[in-house]
């Protein structure tokens, strides 16, 4: 019996794909998320928003409250590890968390190592804004790739670039000659395997979801027609003015992403949406997405 | 061959179980919603997350539909591991969870535990020697009814089980190549 392969972990994001994974902070709201059809919750004190408003260093969430929302739902929880931040990882294993997400939402702890993910035997979700930081990551033992987007904005516009540059990129790839393979894995900084990989298939080797800024159904039934495999969502839902009926609402158009009357049909009267913010008004230093590389 | 074999397509991995059916030679059509199971013999319900796969499949009408069609016999059914709770009778434990029960088991959902004790094993199955199992907070069939028969077991439990022309895992064929079940179940269902 074989635990913790490469193929346990990949398969196992499969099984998130066409689903909505949604931000939690308590029990009771995970509890609303399961009810409103999520794939999986990902734990935290603190959704984006707040640690976007509140500042000082963000870390990995208090086990305890990590683990009361293990025990609230069935189905898979999530927990963020800040980058590098092995022995975060080391822990959030020891409680049986699902999945972690190596996040550039949390404060990094190592500017210029990833966690070596091939030492766990749980799986692994990292952001990449294009090609080669996406290879570099699944390099470093990755089972799973979000667009990083702009967490805790309720604005789609930095997830949609990572998605497009993404898939441009991938595309770019498949047009190459055999023997152009080695020079554009030097200019992106990927292995060369990957890059070959990328180049006979069209596509990443693992899921690829979107995530940073979704906030409304529609957001994410656009995401999905630009090819990713599923939504997270983070404020976007607990920051709204009713959340019950815009995480039923998210779930449903990921769904039905390309059935314009369903989502017409779930975009009616959801109520207040988070208020967002426009990136224009961030500084540099408070772009969540810079993280990593 | 196309527009006879569906894959229920509202969350989960549907995309390797029409990968599957394609190396068979069968152009499988995605099922969203209960027009789209027309003409259809044989559905495949995919792995994915039991809970959001069952309302959805409430909600948009696809559930009482697919139920009249297996009681009628005009459907075959193959579930692999959420798709396979789905088509159980009882899910311990979780009386109020949507699904159709017209297999007569009881399933227990994450029965081997969470993720980190998710794992891959060698499997005998009747009829169809080694097949490869790869098992992700999989579940397994607790008690089985009448007519209900085991194709094969881990240890002593059963993973692989047939009632009639409804076939049901705990492991997920579609990913690995092995095409020997999904054929299985196609040659059951009389494409």
């Amino acid at each position: 019996m074989e635990k913790g392969t490469f193929q346990i972990k990949t398969g196992f994001a499969e099984m998130f794909k066409g689903g909505v994974i949604m931000d939690v902070t308590t029990p009771e709201q995970a509890v609303i998320a399961e009810e409103a059809g999520a794939v999986a919750v990902m734990a935290l004190e603190r959704v984006p928003a707040d640690i976007r408003a509140q500042g000082g260093v963000a870390r990995m969430s208090d086990p305890k409250i990590i683990k009361e929302i293990m025990a609230a739902v069935s189905i898979p929880v999530m927990a963020k590890v800040r980058i590098g931040h092995f022995v975060e990882a080391m822990i959030l294993e020891a409680i049986g968390v699902d999945f972690i997400d190596e996040s550039e939402v949390l404060t990094p702890a190592d500017e210029e190592h990833h966690i070596d993910k091939w030492k766990f035997k749980v799986p692994f979700v990292c952001g990449a804004r294009n090609l080669g930081e996406a290879l570099r990551r699944i390099a470093e033992g990755a089972a799973m790739i979000r667009t990083k987007g702009e967490a805790g904005t309720g604005n789609v516009v930095e997830a949609v670039r990572h998605a497009r540059t993404m898939w441009k990129e991938i595309r770019y790839v498949q047009s190459l000659r055999e023997d152009e393979l080695m020079a554009y894995a030097k200019e992106i900084g990927a292995p060369f395997e990957l890059v070959k990989w990328v180049h006979d298939h069209g596509r990443l080797p693992v899921v690829n979801f979107a995530a940073g800024g979704i906030a409304t159904p529609a957001d994410a039934a656009l995401m999905m027609h630009l090819g990713m495999d599923g939504v997270f969502v983070g404020s976007g839902i607990f920051k709204s003015g009713d959340p019950r009926k815009r995480a039923r609402a998210i779930v449903r158009a990921v769904a039905h992403y390309n059935d314009p009357e369903v989502l017409a049909e779930v975009s009616e009267d959801l109520g207040e949406p988070m208020v967002g913010i426009n990136l224009d008004q961030l500084k540099e230093e408070e772009r969540l997405a810079k993280r990593g590389w | 061959m196309r527009g006879v074999v569906g894959v229920l397509a509202l969350q989960g991995d549907f995309r390797e179980h029409k990968e599957a059916l394609k190396r068979l030679g069968i152009e499988a059509k995605e099922v969203r919603k209960k027009e789209h199971l027309e003409g259809l013999k044989a559905l495949i319900v995919p792995g994915g997350e039991s809970t959001t796969i069952g309302k959805l499949a409430r909600e948009y009408g696809i559930e009482d539909e697919v139920r009249k069609r297996v009681e009628e016999g005009s459907l075959a059914l193959f579930g692999t591991c959420a798709g396979a709770i789905w088509l159980a009778k009882e899910i311990v434990g979780y009386p109020e969870q949507p699904r159709l029960g017209v297999l007569e088991a009881w399933v227990e959902r994450n029965a081997f535990g969470r993720q980190v004790e998710s794992f891959e094993e060698d499997l005998e199955v009747e009829g169809l020697g080694s097949f490869h199992g790869v098992f992700i907070r999989a579940p397994v069939f607790r008690r089985l009814g009448e007519g209900v028969e085991v194709l094969a077991r881990l240890g002593d439990l059963p993973v692989l089980v047939r009632q009639g022309k409804v076939l049901a895992s705990s492991f997920h064929p579609e990913l690995t190549e092995d095409p020997r079940l999904h054929r299985y179940f196609l040659e059951l269902a009389g494409v």
